[in-house]
């Protein structure tokens, strides 16, 4: 069932990608031709909906069970214990209930369908400035210079370190998720259930999704609880009133076990949100005192009050990655091979060749050169810092059998196949993720580490 | 000539400086007033440090937590957050200011420099890049 939604929403998305291939000319483009959205081209592992509206992380992961089992155990809930209550109690019931449903829903796919707070990776020049400003203050020693720079931040050193993916020192808190192929600032975690990182921009509606969802979880066990007490008042018992109602028990068994881990779940994120922390710092120590010197929280503003107005109720700035801003036209005739290939999604390799052209040409017109837009040898300028980077980030990816052996290009195709090759097969991500329910990534050193 | 913006757009880059992020009052948005050596034969180290430092108050004024913002939080909240499909945040008002305030420096002081400032929004608020053009004359009328 995932596949077919994902093959039916995936024309829509690229319904506009066909004017492209009809109109492509073979030498000079009128400015007329139709322009191109920002996220058409975006280098990182998300997917993108409704002409770049909505977007969500590389794959939906659990999503769907989460939502299925939300409204399953919902549906039961008004179908079968709803008109017992109503009659035995009040009306208020089904409205209480139907009020934290639509809650959870609204939360659930806010969280889901939000830009976390990603950061556009560094274009070309800024890139080489940051790396002759590392390469001027280093020692000139034989190792590498490091990649990492110290600041103060409320008379507390912190660490700023540089990602070889986006091309730039990290802002504080900020992390790079592996999943999703993107820095992420005040980088909580990426949840599978939610299908989606957790970070500044979302992170009140995902604590808004899981203290409703706890609330839900919680009505319904209690209501269900008291429907089956009251029935088995009557004449036959509760083995009786289990056979009249059978649904409840499987409402139970759902809510009984959500209820711990969503309860505590949503206990340890009311702790961090009192702190000011996010579940990475927490989960790293960043800022506890076991190296025996008072570190504290540099970010916390001491009062549990003001922490939690500011995390929750603080600005959300807007995205920073302007989905759906248009890309400037282009006026370099090489873009028109790659862009008689098929669009994305429809081949790997072709895929691999479109948004290799466009992400290049998305880069040429900072530097204000013409570079090969097909993966040709030819390296363009920032060579250096491009294949040292791609040499990192290249170890979390597989690489395609079948690729031309231009370095320059190899590293940069192979994060896209496995959103190409892996989303069309769906189901086969899934059983890699479920038994880790919470993803902790920070850049070259990944670390899975199940919560519950 | 009919602008010297864009004059500027068909003259020659010979450089680009890049104006990086100060962190050290935490993770608010807030450049560097360092003044940067390539910039010293063009402009005045004085209003180049003034530009800095009205977009850094600028910013500040963007994120500020308030009684403004945390009514405009909680009412997001009560709404499940449906608010902002019509209403544009105080962040978003305060952006649009800074872009027309970027443009002004432009046009006034930067251009007939033979300089160029970009918003930091288009590159997601990690730099002030400033464009140098190699002639000088480009844009003084």
């Amino acid at each position: 069932m995932k596949n077919c939604e994902y093959q039916q929403i995936d024309p829509r998305a690229l319904g506009t990608s066909n004017t492209r291939t009809s109109t492509t000319l073979p030498c000079g483009r009128k400015n007329s031709q139709r322009l191109r959205r920002k996220w058409e081209v975006f280098p990182g592992n998300n997917r993108f909906y409704c002409d770049g509206r909505i977007m969500m992380g590389r794959q939906c992961g659990v999503l769907p069970l989460t939502i299925g089992l939300i409204f399953i155990t919902s549906g039961l809930f008004f179908t079968f214990d709803c008109p017992f209550l109503v009659d035995r109690l009040t009306v208020f019931i089904p409205v209480i209930g139907g009020v934290l449903f639509v809650f959870v829903i609204m939360t659930l796919l806010q969280t889901s369908f939000t830009d976390p707070g990603i950061l556009p990776r560094a274009l070309p020049d800024e890139a080489v400035d940051i790396e002759r400003q590392i390469d001027n203050s280093g020692s000139a020693s034989y190792r590498p210079p490091p990649r990492t720079k110290e600041i103060l931040i409320n008379d507390q050193v912190v660490k700023l370190k540089y990602c070889f993916t986006c091309k730039m020192f990290r802002p504080p808190r900020t992390s790079h998720c592996s999943m999703c192929d993107n820095c992420v600032e005040r980088f909580d975690h990426h949840c599978p259930w939610v299908g989606n990182c957790v970070g500044k921009r979302n992170y009140r509606f995902f604590y808004a999704f899981i203290v409703s969802l706890s609330f839900l979880t919680s009505f319904i066990f209690g209501c269900v609880i008291t429907h089956l007490t009251l029935r088995s008042q009557g004449v036959n018992g509760i083995i009786q009133a289990i056979q009249d109602s059978p649904a409840s028990v499987a409402e139970l068994v759902i809510c009984f076990f959500s209820i711990w881990s969503i309860l505590g779940l949503s206990g340890f994120h009311t702790y961090l949100v009192a702190s000011n922390l996010t579940t990475n710092e927490d989960i790293k120590g960043s800022w506890s005192s076991k190296r025996g010197e008072e570190s504290g929280n540099p970010y916390t503003y001491n009062n549990i009050f003001t922490n939690c107005c500011v995390v929750l109720c603080g600005p959300i700035p807007p995205s920073l990655i302007d989905r759906r801003g248009f890309l400037p036209p282009d006026d370099a005739p090489q873009t028109v091979t790659s862009d008689t290939e098929l669009p994305p999604f429809m081949s790997k390799n072709d895929a691999n060749m479109c948004t290799q052209g466009t992400k290049e040409l998305l880069q040429s017109m900072a530097l204000s050169t013409v570079i090969q837009s097909t993966c040709t040898p030819g390296t363009p300028k920032t060579a250096p810092v491009t294949q040292e980077s791609l040499l990192r980030t290249v170890s979390i990816t597989v690489s395609p059998p079948n690729r031309p052996p231009s370095t320059g290009c190899s590293g940069h195709q192979a994060q896209r196949p496995i959103d190409v090759s892996c989303s069309q097969k769906g189901n086969k991500r899934s059983a890699h993720h479920t038994h880790s329910p919470l993803i902790l990534s920070d850049g070259p050193d990944m670390g899975f580490i199940p919560l519950n | 000539y009919t602008h010297s913006l864009q004059d500027l757009r068909q003259a020659a880059v010979a450089s680009k400086v890049f104006v990086q992020r100060d962190y050290t009052s935490g993770t608010i948005c807030k450049f560097q007033t360092k003044f940067p050596a390539e910039l010293e034969s063009r402009i005045d180290k004085q209003q180049f440090e003034e530009t800095i430092q009205t977009l850094n108050n600028l910013y500040a004024e963007a994120e500020k937590l308030g009684g403004r913002s945390y009514l405009e939080g909680c009412l997001a909240c009560l709404t499940a957050y449906t608010i902002f499909l019509c209403m544009e945040t105080h962040y978003e008002k305060v952006l649009k200011k800074i872009a027309k305030y970027i443009q002004e420096q432009n046009e006034k002081i930067y251009a007939p420099l033979g300089l160029l400032l970009t918003d930091p929004i288009e590159r997601g608020l990690r730099v002030v890049e400033i464009t140098i053009f190699e002639d000088r004359s480009i844009g003084s009328r």
